[in-house]
């Protein structure tokens, strides 16, 4: 079949975005060619403002080389501005004469910096900032200029301006304003700004309208403004604003309203026509940061495709600014009013300024001004829009508290070296990272995550890798959106409407469901696969397939794979509690399979550690003997009930802990989760078990027990939440199954019960669960029904020769 | 000398699944697709030797256990971006039956 015949106006970042995402879905479906009017390939204009200071090269901000148009099969004219669309033909005609027929055409202009109308505008040395050939003028007339003059006091002419500073330039900027970056910051970021780059020698005249730029033989020599003032200026550039270019398009008859109109799919008036970038007006807004522009290149790519799904409902954005040493972040509502809440703190000795704007409970814009570790927090709860009531009288202080474990409890890193390590787990440091996205021109965390390793394990480091592509690439970073976060690469849907479809629509396989769903890999992935394995069974059980082979091997083996392949066996002690016999028959079958190492866990029980996949289901057959039952210390399921010794033995004793725990851990025998579960019962306040660490934890009292949940003491150490009181232990069944259970039907795969918890808010927990009391009886008698019929995994095995299979070795 | 030996039926393993082989040269494993294809690589990840017999298997290739590195299962080759190759593993599936050469 011939291929359709794709043309792209625009060798940008957008355009050459869309062309990314459309080769990586649809690598056949056309012949592309691409125009540019500027003579290089693409690059990331985000990075002109480092290569203006002299940080990077112009070479190093290369997003695709020429090869990779080659290699991809696609024709570059660069250097050939396009003027004129002709839609009857489907033809575009560049200014050097060569022409191209498309059958689908994508226009991605970009913008134009806007060039105030002002006498003088056109005098040499009167420029924008906008391209390399901009950064290549600024360089030059440093080398030999000495007054500089920026117009704009925003994100991009006080980026100029530092970078002109930093060639050794005398800068004043000039802005109409009273406050720099008035678009993004309030009065005191503004003020706190500008003096933390009057500290570095920039000069600024606020308030004030240029009325026009003098020359002298043709090149630009002093400004004069409104009020008479004159300053010299050997070289001004013009920051005042950009202006979509959408000329082009307008003189071929598309629709246009300031910028190219287009829909959700990111297509214009006429249907042939797709736009993305700068250059569009969609819902009635331009863009001119890149985060959106890569959203609609997206969603255009999939239309391009004709996959016609995704569309693009417009951004949320927020700003950072690019200018080494300064940390200032801001998105929403940042300026707050009458309607709204204000969180403010301030301090002027140290430099730090924290609005937060609520809406009622709902954080709708933010302001941070020296401080910027938790940018992308609260940025994710605003585009979440998340109900933050819970934790309102903390949210000022950020989401780094206590025993963030790996990196020395580092929270900032702009205060790291370049060999400081950021990621504990993978052993790689900020250098690395820094290198990575430079080099590999990385915009996101998953990048950064597949190229480095970094934040891909525990994922602690996560907040500190991000503030480091933030630091990187400024406002091209964005979070993405948790609530719409694609599942994985094989599908668009994210897990709460993956889980909501089989749900409604009663999918009880995974074929049906990535048939249905319309998945992209004809199998998943090891991401996906256990995750809708865990939905299905969750949602129907007794009903779903469980698929053995979407399990993660631990689940698939019943123990635990170890670094060198063996397994670790775990038998349950439920509530912590052995007797001899088992105690015997653990120590027998550890000496009979040579068992290199044996050890008390954490949770309370035997770890044999180092056994060979083929011995397990023989030493499980001798354990079971003794009626020891599996752990499941290697599943997403309940692991253990962690008890002291309480009113059975202790002198401070207020309740039997150990019987306690153990019931618990009878009732949630066999129980799946989205992630571990582990409950902890303690038989008073001094709380010896650490209840306050757990996903369930029970303190007794003289008068009944007090329930927390949504505890963890592993990667960063969260205390559990108060959820209420009960008086007795069929309470505590009730309450704790209740709530467990609600958590397995909404909580996403891997989400522990404190991410789950954060993510619907305690209030809604409490409601749920403590609240409605026939709600909380449904839940709990449905935990049950799901957990009806359990059998031992380890019997099974035992019982069923075919089941053995998995662990038998083939010879020839 | 190399030759074909008869390994198992088809049917020994699962789809989307695989089985360890034990060889002189060290563990085998032999992958099934979901189309009954069949693919024999060394037991070792080239990343940390981790056994990719216990690994997820998805269209052509398996994910390791250990750390999460894609192996493509006809070439052995690791998915960018990452660096390696596993050896690949003679086999072919005549009748319902897998043979290995070694």
């Amino acid at each position: 079949m011939q291929k359709m015949k794709l043309v792209v106006v625009g060798n940008g970042m957008a355009g050459m975005r869309a062309v990314e995402e459309l080769l990586k879905i649809a690598p056949d479906l056309y012949r592309i060619t691409v125009f540019g009017a500027e003579p290089h390939p693409n690059y990331n204009r985000i990075l002109l403002s480092p290569v203006l200071a002299g940080e990077q090269t112009a070479d190093d901000i290369v997003l695709n080389s020429r090869e990779w148009y080659d290699a991809n099969g696609i024709t570059l004219h660069a250097g050939a501005r396009v003027t004129k669309i002709d839609r009857v033909r489907r033809l575009v005609i560049a200014e050097n004469g060569v022409e191209a027929e498309y059958d689908r055409l994508l226009l991605a202009t970009g913008s134009n910096p806007v060039m105030l109308p002002i006498p003088g505008n056109d005098l040499d040395g009167v420029i924008g900032f906008r391209d390399i050939a901009d950064v290549e003028a600024m360089v030059a007339a440093a080398a030999r200029h000495r007054h500089a003059v920026v117009i704009g006091g925003g994100l991009l002419g006080l980026e100029a301006a530092n970078g002109l500073k930093l060639r050794g330039m005398d800068v004043v900027v000039v802005h109409r304003h009273a406050w720099l970056m008035e678009r993004q910051l309030d009065r005191v970021a503004g003020c706190m700004l500008q003096q933390s780059l009057e500290d570095r020698g920039l000069k600024f005249l606020l308030e004030k309208d240029t009325g026009q730029l003098l020359g002298e033989e043709g090149r630009v020599r002093a400004v004069r403004f409104r009020d008479g003032q004159e300053i010299p200026a050997d070289l001004v550039v013009m920051a005042v604003g950009i202006r979509p270019n959408y000329r082009l398009a307008e003189e071929a008859g598309i629709h246009c309203n300031r910028g190219i109109v287009v829909n959700d799919t990111l297509q214009t008036f006429d249907p042939r026509i797709y736009a993305v970038g700068e250059c569009v007006v969609h819902r009635g807004v331009s863009y001119g940061l890149v985060a959106p522009l890569f959203e609609q290149a997206r969603v255009c790519a999939t239309h391009l495709a004709n996959f016609g799904i995704g569309r693009y409902a417009g951004s949320v954005t927020s700003t950072k600014l690019k200018v080494t040493g300064i940390d200032l972040f801001s998105a929403g509502d940042f300026m707050g009013g009458e309607h709204a809440d204000e969180i403010v703190l301030h301090d002027r000795q140290g430099s730090v300024y924290k609005k937060l704007v609520l809406e009622g409970d709902r954080l709708v814009g933010a302001c941070l001004y020296g401080d910027t570790a938790d940018a992308a927090w609260y940025f994710q709860m605003l585009k979440d829009g998340r109900d933050v009531r819970d934790i309102r009288d903390h949210l000022m202080f950020g989401q780094n508290h206590l025993g963030d474990a790996g990196h020395k409890g580092q929270t900032q890193a702009a205060a790291m070296g370049d060999s400081a390590e950021v990621c504990g787990c993978n052993g790689v440091c900020k250098g690395a990272i820094v290198k990575a996205i430079k080099e590999k021109g990385l915009f996101t965390l998953d990048g950064v995550r597949r190229h480095t390793k970094a934040s891909a394990s525990c994922g602690s480091c996560t907040g500190l890798v991000e503030q480091i592509l933030a630091s990187c690439i400024g406002g091209a970073y964005q979070p993405a959106d948790s609530k719409d976060k694609p599942m994985c690469g094989c599908t668009d849907h994210s897990h709460g409407e993956v889980r909501q479809a089989i749900r409604d629509r009663h999918y009880l396989d995974i074929p049906t469901v990535m048939r249905e769903l319309r998945w992209r890999t004809p199998n998943g992935c090891a991401s996906c696969r256990p995750a809708l394995n865990y939905y299905l069974i969750s949602t129907w059980p007794h009903e779903a397939v469980d698929d053995p082979q979407s399990r993660f091997i631990n689940e698939r083996a019943h123990a635990n794979i170890q670094k060198d392949g063996s397994y670790s066996v775990v038998p349950r002690m439920m509530g912590g509690l052995t007797t001899p016999a088992e105690l015997r028959a653990i120590a027998d079958a550890a000496e009979k399979y040579k068992v290199p190492t044996v050890k008390v866990t954490g949770g309370q029980r035997i770890d044999l550690l180092g056994v060979k996949k083929e011995d397990l289901p023989k030493m499980w057959a001798d354990l079971a003997q003794a009626g020891i039952l599996s752990g499941h210390a290697y599943g997403k399921s309940l692991r253990t009930v962690k008890t002291c010794v309480g009113a059975e033995h202790c002198r401070f004793g207020t309740q039997l802990s150990m019987a306690m725990g153990v019931k618990l851990e009878q009732m949630l025998l066999g129980m799946w989760s989205p992630h571990k579960v582990k409950l902890a019962v303690s038989g008073c306040p001094r709380n010896c078990a650490e209840a306050g660490i757990k996903d369930v934890g029970v303190i007794g009292l003289e008068s009944g027990y007090e329930l927390y949940v949504a505890g963890n003491g592993g990667i960063k150490t969260e205390v559990a939440q108060f959820l209420c009181k009960v008086a007795s232990d069929e309470e505590v069944l009730e309450y704790a199954g209740a709530f467990l259970q609600l958590y397995r039907e909404e909580g996403y795969y891997l989400e522990r019960t404190v991410h789950y918890v954060h993510r619907v808010g305690l209030d809604y927990v409490k409601a749920r669960v403590v609240e409605d009391a026939a709600g909380r009886r449904e839940l709990h008698e449905r935990l049950l029904y799901a957990l009806q019929g359990y059998r031992d995994p380890w019997l099974e095995c035992v019982q069923e020769p075919k089941l053995r299979r998995e662990f038998e070795i083939l010879s020839i | 000398m190399s030759e074909w030996k008869k390994l198992a039926a088809l049917e020994e393993i699962p789809r989307l699944g695989s089985r360890v082989v034990e060889s002189a040269g060290g563990d085998i494993a032999v992958f099934r697709t979901a189309e009954d294809q069949v693919y024999a690589l060394h037991d070792r990840c080239p990343h940390k030797g981790g056994p990719l017999s216990q690994g997820i298997v998805h269209g052509g290739r398996v994910t390791c256990p250990l750390h999460g590195w894609n192996i493509e299962l006809a070439s052995g080759e690791a998915v960018a971006p990452d660096l390696g190759r596993t050896p690949c593993v003679e086999v072919k599936l005549e009748n319902g039956v897998i043979y290995l050469r070694v």
